[in-house]
């Protein structure tokens, strides 16, 4: 098996102790950062092609770059370890084993926007990943790396705060909007764009919102240069990629692997193959909101934002989660329906409405209580609900329904009767006056 | 109990309160403070946040009726949270939910008569490499199976009678 680089989680022991940290090239790139302009940090960033990793796939470094200048204003970073999306599991890796990338890349970040206070969002449900990040962040204040003893570590005027946010189980919280109101002690309601966080995040003032996968690549970027980076994976979706796989696998888990891998690649020879030696049936690539790959998709898919868009499904957060032949297509589409209709902040009529009507009818099709008619229907509320919504969690909710249906047709034919069977009326409806008799009426 | 926190927290509070600036955005971590202290969130715990705060009683009851993990009522000493999201589905994650319900004889969101053991259905934990799991409290279990959950239980119950 070839050997990739790894630059997110280094395999590196006890890399999570700040001196183990130093002694492997920890906070170079900063120092190598502080040397550069600003703009010269951005522009790295921008060469290095770096894009999201929390699922939108958006240019880090233009998004830096639509931060004001200006040094007068309050400017906030928040980084977003909210880490929702069901099948997802990656962020959790840098908190456990590589906390202090995390810091040197909100140090660079800062740097390059000119941010003063940056928030690390964490999950209500990851105790143990805050409190160990915490600690990092303690040792790195302590140490005088992070807070302004940072002015003497590196001989610049240039410091600034983290402070970790404590989430309290909110899927949508992982949406930037929603994020920046949780932060502020609301309710967890995405807002509408425009205007842009850059121009009116936190408190109104200018925000940027980075995943924290996203925020750890910076450091490598730096250190190695933009044009480096950019050689590795697929050129327009370049760099490593967490992959955590999980599902009917042999070896789940998180796999760090350049942008472009094959999907085959890292389900058989990574992974070790499909549990129970099963063959595979289906595979959603980047998280549950993701529509699905099938069998055939899975064998020459490779894992970056332009191959999947060829078969209409895009990377995600690279939560791969692996199905065997034997799985019940419609019963992992009800779970997911479920899980937004669960997850629905019920701002938007549509998204509110559509995820628990969509999540009833896939438990009349999963029961074996629906028509043919129903998946046409099922079909149509899904595409009424996409696009249509303040947020992404809309579209989130509809792409997988449309996906497996419009995939795995068969599965859900199979569970429908062709017609409904006569139920007769109930006693309010026996009293009503037929449609006869108000025919007669009216004549 | 007295709804009131001590001097310690009362400094914890005010530390919360220095990272943002301004109080309300303190609120969900006080909120953890004041779940940690008092258990649960009741109607006198909003009040007594929202006067520590000097924020209105309602923003308080908005914001934790909001988020899943706020008790808004009192849960046993070991609050299990079995997930049965699609890469806990897939590995089985149902059958261990519905195996602790039977064997506790509470469903969701449910306490068992004694107030040692609540059981709440989760969506994903950002576990999916280790499903099925299960959370106790702040711990996670991972790559469990019913028998693990079996003896599990059985040492918590052992546990706590001895500690009682």
């Amino acid at each position: 098996m070839e050997r990739y680089p790894k630059l997110l989680l280094p395999e590196i022991a006890n890399l999570n102790e700040i001196d183990v940290y130093l002694s492997n090239g920890g906070f170079e790139a900063y120092k190598k950062a502080i040397k550069m302009s600003p703009e010269e940090v951005i522009n790295e960033v921008k060469k290095s092609g770096l894009r999201g990793r929390g699922g939108a796939c958006f240019p880090t470094g233009l998004k830096w770059s639509f931060m004001p200048k200006s040094k007068d204003i309050p400017k906030y970073l928040c980084v977003n370890g909210d880490e929702s999306e069901p099948g997802s599991f990656k962020d959790r890796q840098i908190f456990e084993f590589n906390p202090f990338q995390l810091i040197e890349g909100i140090l660079i970040s800062g740097y390059a926007m000119g941010i003063k206070t940056a928030y690390i969002y964490i999950r209500g449900e990851y105790h143990k990943w805050i409190n160990l990040m915490q600690k990092a962040l303690d040792t790195a204040y302590e140490r005088g790396y992070v807070g302004p003893k940072m002015k003497t570590t590196f001989g610049n005027d240039y410091w600034l705060d983290i402070f970790i946010h404590k989430g309290a189980g909110a899927y949508i919280c992982g949406e930037e909007t929603a994020l920046m109101n949780s932060i502020e002690g609301d309710r967890g309601y995405p807002r509408f764009k425009p205007p842009f966080p850059a121009q009116r995040g936190l408190w109104g003032y200018p925000t940027t919102i980075n995943n924290v996968e996203t925020i750890t690549a910076v450091v490598p970027i730096i250190k190695m240069g933009g044009d480096e980076y950019a050689k590795i994976g697929a050129p327009k979706h370049p760099g490593t990629l967490l992959f955590g796989v999980s599902g009917h696998i042999n070896r789940p888990g998180v796999y760090e692997l350049p942008t472009g891998t094959p999907l085959k690649e890292i389900i058989y020879e990574h992974c070790g193959g499909v549990w129970k030696n099963k063959s595979l049936k289906a595979v959603i690539p980047g998280g549950s909101s993701m529509p699905p790959l099938t069998a055939e998709e899975a064998e020459i898919a490779l894992m970056d934002e332009e191959s999947l868009q060829q078969f209409g499904t895009h990377i995600g957060t690279g939560g791969i989660i692996v199905m065997d032949e034997d799985t019940d297509i419609v019963k992992v589409t009800y779970r997911i329906a479920h899980f937004y209709h669960h997850e629905s902040c019920g701002q938007c009529t549509p998204c509110r409405e559509g995820c628990g009507w969509m999540e009833k009818m896939l438990k009349r099709i999963y029961e074996g209580n629906a028509t043919a008619k129903d998946l046409d229907l099922l079909y149509s509320v899904a595409s009424n609900i996409e696009g249509n919504t303040i947020c992404a969690l809309g579209d989130a909710a509809a792409w997988p329904v449309k996906g497996f249906l419009t995939k795995f047709r068969s599965e859900f034919e199979k569970r429908v009767k062709a017609s409904r069977e006569f139920v007769p009326p109930n006693v309010v409806h026996g009293k009503r006056r037929s449609f006869s008799d108000f025919v007669e009426y009216k004549s | 109990m007295e709804i009131k926190f001590s001097e310690e927290e009362l400094n914890k509070v005010e530390e919360l309160k220095s990272k943002y600036p301004n109080s309300k955005a303190a609120l969900m971590g006080v909120l953890w403070l004041a779940q940690k202290k008092f258990g649960w969130i009741s109607q006198e715990v909003i009040e007594y946040v929202a006067d520590l705060l000097q924020l209105p009683p309602s923003h308080v009851d908005g914001v934790v009726s909001f988020y899943t993990m706020y008790f808004k009522k009192p849960m046993g000493k070991y609050h299990i949270q079995v997930c049965t999201n699609v890469s806990c589905l897939l590995r089985d994650g149902e059958e261990i939910y519905h195996y602790i319900s039977k064997k506790l004889g509470i469903s969701n969101g449910e306490v068992t008569s004694d107030g040692l053991f609540s059981l709440e259905e989760v969506e994903c934990m950002g576990a999916c490499g280790g499903a099925p799991m299960i959370a106790v409290n702040e711990n996670y279990f991972e790559n469990i199976d019913i028998e693990f959950v079996d003896k599990l239980i059985d040492n918590l119950r052992k546990q706590d009678g001895l500690s009682s």
